[in-house]
């Protein structure tokens, strides 16, 4: 229940810090506050669309997804279900592909950073340890073999 | 377990109201908008734009430029580079910018984007920064957006400057008057749109917009003095 919990919170942290990165895509929110970052540099690239979607838009939608999934596996009907923590995994794992990919292009294409997006990575990579380790924890215990005698 | 809820919405709260805040506060970049009248001192006179090239060199020429002009930066970034090389660097051609920042109803961020290259001029770097303006061009040029924060991340990351420098020559708006100056200037010579060449005080029609069209210029300017 704890992984699920922390799982939430994160997404939901991540789900605001990219909220935020998308109402400036779409000109809702006039300037970013990134303090010593390049946030414009990289939120102005060719990389910052993908088929004219704003990469903010993904990342909206996989927080919200996770936040969501996280919250109904939190229910009391699906707590002892495995399938959740086994698809928390899979989600955090396909986010966690997807952030390290955006970080690459941080490094060594657009090499500027934005420090909303690498926050929003570093919260992809902690919800990926514990969703793996919900799911390591809710592995089905296999019996101790049997001892046997000289 | 209600504690977690608690804790949820208060995260939610918080977020939102902080999201709200940030919508409210928007960029001003109003003061480079604006094509008024700058007070001039004896300095922006005294300055004659940024030069590349050897002062010994048999031609000279003066580009009357506006960073925001996509002709000058499409000049700028593929015959330039040709022409520093071929024309430049062997001493036949000393190279003088000027600023001739175009009217706001079209070019919201000349003056701005010049007053980016005139701070970096104050590190040496007014090339690199113009190089950069314009490797960047579609990202900035003839958009409704503030780009001073993409000068400024530009100023930082490609340029290498000292970015508190920068950051108070920007604050201080000093070069507005030399740029309104070399505006002025160019109208008076007369300038009538950018990019405008003088080539050892002659202007130069653009027909063809090619650095091969400028070895042809130079070449037959230096061609009698090569018979000599």
């Amino acid at each position: 229940m704890r992984h699920r919990q922390a799982i939430a919170l994160l997404a939901l942290v991540g789900l605001l810090v990219s909220l935020y990165l998308w109402l400036h895509a779409i000109g809702v929110i006039a300037e970013l506050k990134c303090g010593t970052g390049s946030c414009e540099v990289v939120q102005s690239s060719s990389y910052a669309r993908v088929a004219g979607v704003p990469v903010a838009f993904f990342g909206v939608v996989g927080y919200l997804v996770l936040f969501v999934t996280a919250l109904v596996g939190l229910q009391p009907s699906f707590l002892p279900k495995r399938s959740l923590s086994v698809l928390l995994a899979a989600l955090a794992t396909g986010g966690l592909l997807f952030t390290g990919y955006l970080t690459y292009l941080e490094a060594f294409v657009i090499h500027a950073w934005c420090r909303w997006c690498l926050g929003s990575a570093g919260i992809v990579a902690v919800i990926w340890v514990v969703a793996v380790a919900g799911w390591r924890a809710d592995l089905p215990v296999s019996p101790p073999s049997p001892r046997t005698g000289p | 377990m209600k504690r977690f809820y608690w804790l949820l919405a208060a995260v939610l709260l918080g977020g939102l109201a902080w999201i709200w805040i940030g919508s409210k506060s928007r960029g001003t970049g109003t003061e480079w908008v604006a094509e008024t009248k700058v007070p001039e001192s004896k300095a922006d006179s005294q300055f004659t734009g940024y030069v590349m090239g050897s002062d010994t060199a048999p031609v000279e020429v003066v580009e009357y430029a506006d960073f925001e002009c996509p002709i000058c930066a499409a000049w700028g970034s593929v015959q330039f580079p040709v022409i520093k090389q071929q024309l430049i660097a062997t001493g036949k051609v000393r190279w003088r910018l000027r600023d001739f920042p175009l009217p706001p109803t079209t070019h919201l961020w000349s003056r701005l984007s010049a007053h980016a290259v005139a701070c970096a001029s104050e590190q040496g770097k007014a090339w690199e920064m113009i190089d950069a303006l314009f490797a960047h061009h579609r990202m900035w040029s003839q958009r409704p957006e503030n780009p001073e924060k993409l000068f400024r991340g530009w100023a930082q990351d490609l340029v290498g400057l000292d970015m508190a420098t920068y950051d108070a020559c920007m604050a201080s708006g000093r070069y507005r008057g030399r740029i309104q100056y070399s505006r002025e200037e160019g109208e008076a010579r007369p300038v009538r749109g950018t990019p405008t060449f003088f080539v050892n005080g002659r202007e130069w029609t653009l027909r063809d917009v090619s650095s091969d069209a400028f070895q042809h210029v130079v070449d037959s300017i230096l061609a009698p003095r090569r018979r000599r």
